[in-house]
């Protein structure tokens, strides 16, 4: 029993379940939904079981220097994963609306994908910089952040989905496909609950972030990418709550406006260190 | 002409207290910002200019792209948002506060009517009689109330999470602060470095960027510095300075510094950045006369020649720490006493044996080098952090309070009427209004037992 056998077994199960939930916005069957649900909650305790072991192997190969599983990119992502599915199971006890799953919960299975299949999945030693609690605070804060947004995001594309849909309907209700998706206003809603989840998650993040930056050498602030993406993303979710205290930004502008803002996360997760760092000659950070 | 002007001002301060012009200002920053993710920062002019071509580089310090940060229209857009936080704060505080000085202890018929969470019970007992009980009702199970006595009726408030009011001031007030903090180590703090070689100590270091040591008033000494790898690789798992801070000639601080683990004296912390080798090192040597058998101990550095028995003499002209992995290596030459240079040959620290085998007049053993180091420090004095950090904490708890809690008000009249009490019950919250409607069916059902002998 190792860990890459569970991460296997979760990367399966949210396969599956993300076929199961779309063959749900299909047959709008509501056994169908359950199914999909019991194979989303198998798949998020295989990754919890997963990372679970991937911590005590690493105390296993590296002794006293062993750690939580969130040291690089491999386990960034798998934990993104669980962080996406842990918001998602949130949302939706909260929600009840099933057919989120077929938006959501792609996002934790390409993660889990290229994980598996892109990513090195060995366990090494942390080098100097990386030894310190601060990283396991940071890590944590910004993958729930990140999470939350995801959800949001997969939300907002449902919600410009399903408004063109209910305009044009005027008020006779949907039915087909679209018929099992929550009301626009229901989506609007969740978009806006996750982004408020999000937010101080990320300002979290962010000032974990900082502070183990102060500890380790002494700047809290330097401006590198990563950092400035992070205040980027944080600036593009502020304007998102503030537009939508004036009661003027929901709807449509408010979905793009959450799309726009998990763009430059990811953008800030992964273009910073695989897109901009490449970018000079003489190499950036 | 006067009344022109108080317009004119008066728009002036609505543009600044406009919530459009945040929004503005927050995706305006959020574009800006990339630049200076695309483009290095603080790079020198021949980067630019290879990168970028001679007309760019100079587009480019025209608009100070190349230390955007600190641009006078980025720093100009931080102004201007923080103006627009500070006067939004001074035009709407006054209404949150009077949340505090003066509460609405009277709900209005409207209220009554209109409320989202209302509730409304006719009963035969008296005014004076339920009073009591609703009253230890409200308390347990909402918040204390207040009573009121007004147009022959008994009116009751209470309330929950007031602060919740506060919460985006608060957070409104932490981003300034932060940048208070920000700006105090700006002005009175600094970033700099330092090298000291084992052994040796500092009273100065070197401001980045700038020219004029800085003294720090005490002195530094370096009594080691070391590496450790993580068994059996070349991985580093640890770099460490054993520092002794000596102030007005005495030690008063110890401490073995670490990555992620500085010292800090008097306000200045030091941390550990880099290393590297400082000096010529000292070699070991053992060697052995293969005529007589006898065995010297010779202590010498690379290049300096090195008297043996018969007119011989050697010296070490190289040295590699590891040696096709067979780990730190040196490469001797011997010369012989008519001063002929004999053929250059490798010893091997782990293998002292080896030598023998070559079967020269003399063989060595390599049996140390010494290579002093330096440790590289970085230095900062930042007195204006801990403004930062309080700020951090308002922000946190700031937008806690203002996303997660709300003011939660109930009102309740009680009012007789022909010989029967009328109890209307009104209750909002400003923010989370399904929660707080799920609680408010809680707490009706609540007063509804409390009542008895309705009518
Ligand atoms: C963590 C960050 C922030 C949080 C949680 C936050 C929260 C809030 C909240 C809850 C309100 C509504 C106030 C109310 O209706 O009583 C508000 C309003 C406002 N916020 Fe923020 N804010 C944040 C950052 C900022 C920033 C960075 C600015 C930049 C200038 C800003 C400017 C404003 C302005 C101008 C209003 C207008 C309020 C009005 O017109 O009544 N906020 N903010």
């Amino acid at each position: 029993m190792d860990s890459n056998l569970f991460f296997n077994v979760t990367t399966f199960a949210y396969f599956t379940a993300m076929v199961i939930y779309i063959a749900f916005v299909v047959t709008r069957s509501s056994a169908v939904a359950v199914l999909a649900k019991l194979v989303a909650v198998g798949g998020f305790l295989a990754n919890t079981l997963a990372l679970g072991l991937r911590w005590y192997e690493s105390y296993q190969l590296l002794g006293g220097d062993g750690r939580a599983p969130l040291t690089n990119l491999y386990e960034s992502v798998v934990f993104f994963a669980w962080s996406i599915l842990l918001i998602y199971l949130l949302v939706d006890w909260k929600y009840k609306q099933p057919a989120m799953g077929a938006f959501v919960i792609p996002f934790a299975f390409f993660g889990m994908i290229w994980a598996q299949f892109g990513l090195s999945a060995s366990i090494d030693p942390l080098v100097p910089a990386l030894q310190s609690n601060w990283l396991t605070y940071h890590v944590i804060t910004c993958f729930l952040g990140y999470a939350a947004f995801a959800v949001a995001c997969g939300v907002s594309i449902m919600y410009l989905i399903k408004v063109g849909k209910e305009e044009k309907a005027e008020n006779s209700p949907i039915g087909g496909i679209l018929g099992v998706f929550p009301s626009a206003r229901v989506l609007d809603d969740i978009n806006y609950r996750a982004i408020m989840i999000g937010f101080p998650l990320l300002t979290l993040g962010i000032i974990t972030g900082a502070a183990w930056a102060n500890y380790a050498w002494g700047t809290y602030w330097s401006w590198d990418p990563k950092e400035t993406w992070s205040l980027i993303v944080w600036f593009i979710y502020a304007a998102f709550l503030h537009a939508r205290f004036t009661r003027g930004w929901v709807g449509r502008r408010a979905a793009w406006l959450s799309i726009i803002g998990f763009a430059a996360t990811i953008f800030c997760y992964l273009g910073v260190n695989l897109v901009l760092s490449g970018l000079h000659s003489y190499g950036g950070s | 002409m006067n009344t022109k002007k108080t317009t004119f001002v008066d728009s002036v301060w609505d543009f600044f207290c406009s919530l459009k012009l945040t929004i503005l200002i927050l995706l305006l920053l959020s574009v800006t910002s990339i630049i200076g993710t695309v483009i290095q920062q603080g790079g020198s002019a021949e980067e630019y200019i290879r990168e970028y071509g001679q007309s760019n580089y100079e587009l480019f310090t025209k608009l100070q792209f190349t230390d955007m940060y600190h641009s006078w229209w980025f720093v100009g857009l931080l102004g201007l948002f923080s103006v627009n936080l500070i006067c939004c704060s001074i035009k709407n505080f006054p209404r949150a506060w009077k949340f505090v000085v003066s509460p609405q202890l009277i709900a209005s018929d409207a209220t009554f009517k209109n409320s989202a969470n209302k509730g409304e019970f006719s009963t035969k007992e008296s005014i004076a009689s339920l009073l009591p009980r609703l009253n230890a009702t409200i308390k347990s199970h909402f918040a204390k109330p207040v009573e009121t006595k007004a147009d022959g009726a008994v009116h009751l408030f209470a309330q929950g999470g007031i602060y919740s009011r506060f919460g985006a001031y608060m957070t409104h007030l932490s981003i300034l602060v932060i940048m208070v903090g920000a700006m105090v180590g700006t002005v009175w703090g600094y970033k700099a470095y330092v090298n000291i070689v084992e052994g040796t100590s500092i009273s100065q270091v070197w401001p980045r960027g700038g020219e004029t040591p800085i003294e720090l008033g005490f002195s530094v000494r370096c009594d080691d510095f070391d590496v450790v790898y993580y068994a059996g690789t070349q991985r580093p798992k640890t770099y460490s300075s054993e520092l002794v801070v000596l102030d007005g000639g005495k030690e008063v601080l110890k401490k073995k510094i670490e990555v992620n683990h500085p010292l800090s004296y008097k306000g200045i912390t030091f941390y550990q950045s880099s290393y590297g080798p400082a000096g010529t090192g000292t070699f070991e040597l053992e060697v052995t006369d293969n005529q007589t058998g006898e065995k010297v101990q010779v202590t010498t550095a690379q290049g300096k020649k090195n008297q043996l028995a018969r007119g011989f003499s050697f010296s070490v002209d190289d040295f590699t720490p590891n040696y096709d992995r067979f780990g730190p290596a040196a490469r001797l030459h011997v010369d012989a006493p008519d001063g002929t240079h004999r053929t250059p040959f490798v010893i091997m620290q782990n293998f002292p044996q080896f030598d023998a085998r070559r079967g020269g007049d003399f063989s060595f053993a390599l049996k140390g080098y010494n290579q002093p180091q330096y440790t590289g420090l970085q230095v900062a004095k930042d007195p204006g952090v801990w403004v930062v950090w309080t700020g951090c904490f308002m922000m946190v708890f700031g937008s806690m309070g203002a996303f997660f809690f709300s003011h939660r008000r109930l009102w309740v009249r009680l009012r007789e009427e022909k010989g029967k009490t009328l109890v209307q019950v009104a209750a909002n919250a400003h923010r989370n209004q399904a929660a707080f409607a799920m609680r408010f069916e809680d707490l009706i059902k609540q007063i509804e037992t409390t009542i008895e002998n309705k009518a």
